[in-house]
């Protein structure tokens, strides 16, 4: 049972799949769904009837071949084998993000041309409904829960139990219907079509093949050794493709159980209940579940937080080097073992992490205290980098070989190659077919034999490690040719929790600079516990002492930056703390709390000159909009301090003397 | 006024009848289910109300408003019980209802929530919820320290009454917490749960949506909503918010220092002079 075991070649549908699980392991956990507070579980053999069923249901509504279906909600059992179902028939399955207005599917319905939609409630009618005008294609609507859905007299509203109860009617007339439907699908048919949440214009469509699909999923499975005993929880949305390969795809191919939790706001606590083995996170949740940690220990009585203080050192010290087979010392190796029974695993079982033995984290950079937390609590938390239209894995990081700032190694069958102008393309069993009904997107993105475009900038690290530092289009270049990765070193500098914001300058400039905002929460808390008295940010801001610990932080990643040849070039040499907290308000951030680094140019062009100028005060004068929409201004006299630079930024500092 | 015995075919299906699909038409309102003759509650010298008649019908959402001391709190107090008017009668299915005490008309399913919520703090938000089923348990305390049998497959049942309507309230994320750690808008849904697992044929509501956000009183409208829409149940709520009031209710009554100004349909009683003049102000 633990081996793994991948399916033979000629089961290249994930229907086909299910008839395998079907017969291998009727008995064994499919799917489980919390519902009215009890786990219920579904297995094999059951999910293979009701998709059965549904297929047939499906196929009576009037779904033909190469129509489209679109399924929105949360992840639910039965939008999972809406897919299965779908794809049963020929049809392709297309997961809408459930969170999206009805302005934003309109879109997608329209574009993909979805005849049917299976939807999970009367939220997700209500907003099919809106847009219907608008997407005359869309002919039938499929819903789960019929709350709310009393005074729906539309006929084209079907409830979830009647398509699946004329299905079955259907195959008891027609018993080989589903098994002749199935035999027709390929490896290269359409498997699904995921829109791309689209940051940057329109979404597009990836078209992806179940050669795509099960290929690098069953990839994954061989790499880090998935079983059927695994157990995953699918709560990030259906329409992202990170969930279609882990709750999905990955489940088909290894045979593992999937389960949902009750409601979004459950999922922690679901987490704890179920205890999965497999776990992916963005860096995001991760960080909110350490922060819950801290506060709640920050509560706890002294005796417990002093265990947990002495524990998390002695997890800091050794915890990591276990969990990567590295030599330990007796001592310490016994002192983590008694931590072992003392704290990290109630703090595990706390928080469900008790059975991990697979954790992904992937989309952002994560913070090295972040990630080295769960590493040294013993969760095998690693990186990967993927994307859509990879079907997700690009790189992974291997056992053993994990840090906190690279994205690991390229995946099974998977080649990468890094531009001139920088960029990280790969190729490999998981590319995309098209954008669907997109030529021009798909040319621009995918060459001919079959190299793709990731628009990220990258480089490969001594140890093979792929590092990834930014949007292509961010990268500049200092003047003596070095790299310039403003996001890196912002999200080098952002890690540290004084600093809330940070904007770097340097693109065709002799050295690098930045903006500083200082975050009021922590270094407030920090001045309070120093008796150091202010009455405003910008008072605070400008504090010696708060200048100094900044230095020191900037100090530190100019050493870690300096230790890589490929970004010592990004090292900060002079930065000034800003007067006020860079603020969406008055244009300077987005609604996302993204900086406008252009616009933040602009406004504070004299602090850049100042920056570049050795001076050492800029004076400022700014406008600010309160909340209440009135104007004032901000008068000030600002420090600009330099900061020493390691090896590979002596160049420029020579230059700048 | 024979009430419920006049089972005029449509108005018949008063159970909640949940089967799936069937397009029902708009909802029905039925004969009265509770009626007030000419109540008159004093408390020595204080009159806090004065003759006052209204009905309550079947499926219907009824608001009662007016200004602070009308009187709309007594008069859900004499409703449910708790008061006991020296004058006027209260009729609740067909029958005249003698002087009882408040457990008495839960059992002959009248439920209420409080101004002021009136929760267990300390226990958690299912285990306040499980009280609301108290009065359909049939087993004693002693049998359900055994937990055995017949009284183990009852706790299921009620659970499973109590969990459709967590499932319902969308409360599963605070099932476990205790309800004191609750922020204010969750403690009155609570409240609400704990009211419906009672499966009252009439449900009395006391400022359902006081203090609460715009967000949380928009929820809370849909569930009161919700709850009349699917279980079919009769509601009696006080509320101050007046766009609340005109939306979601069937009919209102005007009280002001302890009588009735008006009785009828949202529009009928915002044209009206008096309740403009007492209460309303100026439409606006």
């Amino acid at each position: 049972m633990t081996e793994v075991s991948l399916p033979p070649a000629e089961l290249d549908t994930f229907p086909k799949l299910l008839e395998r699980h079907r017969a291998e392991r009727p008995g064994r956990p499919a799917i489980r769904e919390k519902d009215f507070g009890i786990w219920q579980t579904h297995t094999w053999g059951q999910v293979a009837e009701e998709v059965r069923n549904l297929a047939a249901g499906l196929f009576s509504l009037g779904v033909k071949r190469g129509d489209k279906v679109a399924i929105v909600g949360d992840n639910r059992p039965r939008l999972y084998w809406t897919m299965t179902a779908a794809q049963a028939i020929g049809a392709v399955p297309v997961p809408l993000y459930q969170d999206s207005v009805a302005e934003e599917m309109a879109f997608v319905v329209e574009h993909a041309e979805a005849r049917f939609a299976v939807v999970e409630d009367q939220e997700q009618v209500d907003k099919l409904l809106e847009i219907r005008e608008r997407c005359p294609g869309l002919t039938q609507i499929v819903y789960d829960e019929s709350r709310g859905m009393r005074h729906y007299t539309q006929p084209f509203l079907h409830h979830f139990d009647a398509v699946q109860a004329e299905g079955q009617d259907y195959n008891k007339v027609h018993p080989d219907f589903y098994e002749d439907e199935i035999a027709k699908g390929k490896g290269s048919d359409t498997a699904i079509i995921l829109y791309t949440s689209g940051t940057t214009g329109t979404p597009k469509g990836v078209i992806l093949s179940f050669d795509n699909v099960m290929k690098t999923a069953a990839n994954g499975v061989k790499l880090e050794g998935l079983t059927d005993t695994d157990e995953s929880l699918a709560y990030l949305p259906m329409a992202w493709v990170g969930d279609h390969i882990f709750s999905f795809a990955q489940s088909y191919v290894a045979g593992f159980c999937v389960a949902c939790p009750e409601s979004s706001e459950t999922v922690m606590h679901d987490m704890r209940e179920l205890g999965p083995t497999y776990f992916f996170a963005p860096p995001r949740i991760f960080e909110n579940i350490l922060t819950t940690v801290m506060i709640r220990m920050e509560d706890a009585g002294r005796i417990k937080r002093g265990l947990f203080r002495y524990f998390m050192e002695v997890a800091r010290r050794s915890g990591i080097k276990i969990l990567d087979g590295k030599p330990v010392g007796m001592g310490d190796r016994l002192l983590y073992a008694l931590g072992q029974v003392l704290v990290y695993g109630p703090l595990k079982n706390t928080l469900g992490f008790t059975r991990i033995r697979l954790a992904y984290t992937a989309g952002e950079a994560i913070g090295p205290d972040i990630f080295d937390f769960y590493r040294s609590l013993g969760i095998n938390l690693k990186q990967l980098y993927g994307s859509t239209e990879a079907s997700v894995f690009i790189t992974i990081q291997p056992d053993g070989e994990i840090e906190a700032d690279t994205v690991g190694k390229p995946a099974l069958d998977v080649e990468i190659k890094i531009a001139e102008n920088g960029e990280v393309m790969f190729r490999g069993p998981g590319v995309f077919v098209e954008y669907f009904k997109n030529p021009e997107a798909t040319t621009e993105t995918k060459t001919p034999d079959g190299w793709v475009h990731t628009g990220d900038a990258g480089f490969f690290a001594e140890n093979g490690h792929l590092k990834i530092i930014d949007r292509a289009k961010d990268v500049g270049r200092v003047n003596d040719g070095g790299l310039f990765a403003p996001k890196y070193v912002e999200n080098k500098l952002k890690f540290f929790p004084d600093i809330k914001e940070a904007v770097a300058y340097g693109h065709e400039r002799d050295f690098c600079t930045a903006f500083i905002n200082i975050d009021l929460v922590a270094v407030g808390s920090w001045a309070e516990r120093n008796n150091v008295a202010y009455g405003s940010y910008q008072e605070l801001a400008a504090n010696p002492q708060v200048i100094e610990i900044i230095k020191g932080h900037i100090e530190k990643v100019n050493r870690d930056l300096a230790a890589d040849p490929q970004l010592a070039s990004c090292q900060i040499r002079r930065f000034l703390i800003l007067h006020k907290e860079l603020d969406a308000d008055d244009g300077e951030l987005t609604r996302t709390r993204k900086v406008r680094r252009r616009f933040v140019a602009d406004r504070y062009d004299s602090l850049i000159e100042a920056l570049y100028s050795g001076a050492e005060t800029a004076y400022i004068e700014t406008e600010v909009t309160f909340e209440d929409g009135r104007k004032g201004t901000i008068k000030a006299d600002l420090q600009v301090i330099d900061v020493a630079v390691g090896p590979g930024g002596e160049t420029m500092m020579k230059k700048a003397s | 006024m024979a009430a419920e015995t006049l089972a005029t075919p449509d108005t018949d299906p008063a159970s909640p009848a949940p089967s799936e699909g069937t397009a029902a038409p708009q909802k029905k309102i039925g004969e009265t289910l509770l009626r007030a003759d000419n109540i008159t509650l004093s408390f020595g010298g204080v009159k806090a109300l004065t003759d006052i008649s209204f009905e309550i019908r079947e499926h219907e959402i009824l608001a009662i408003i007016g200004p602070n001391g009308a009187g709309k709190t007594s008069m859900l107090n004499v409703i449910n019980g708790f008061y006991h008017p020296q004058q006027g009668r209260i009729m609740y299915l067909g029958a005249e209802r003698r002087a009882m005490r408040p457990h008495l008309a839960a059992r002959q399913g009248i439920a209420r929530t409080f101004q002021n919520v009136a929760l267990f703090k300390g226990m958690s938000t299912l285990d306040n919820i499980m009280t609301g089923r108290v009065l359909k348990m049939k087993s004693n305390i002693f049998q359900q320290a055994i937990f055995w049998g017949a009284n183990q497959r009852e706790e299921i049942a009620h659970r499973e009454v109590v969990e459709r309507i967590i499932d319902f309230l969308e409360i599963e994320a605070i099932r476990k917490t205790p309800v004191g750690r609750l922020p204010y808008g969750l403690q009155k849904r609570v409240e609400l749960a704990r009211a419906l697992a009672m499966e009252p044929k009439l449900l009395l509501l006391d400022e359902p949506m006081a203090g609460m956000n715009v967000e949380e009183k928009e929820d809370m409208c849909r569930f009161i909503l919700d709850v009349n829409d699917e279980f079919g149940t009769t509601i009696a709520l006080i509320e101050h918010d007046m766009g609340v009031v005109m939306d979601i209710s069937d009919r209102v009554v005007v009280l002001d220092y302890g009588r009735k100004l008006a009785d009828g349909t949202p529009d009928e009683v915002r044209a009206n002079q008096d309740v403009i003049d007492a209460y309303l102000g100026v439409s606006h």
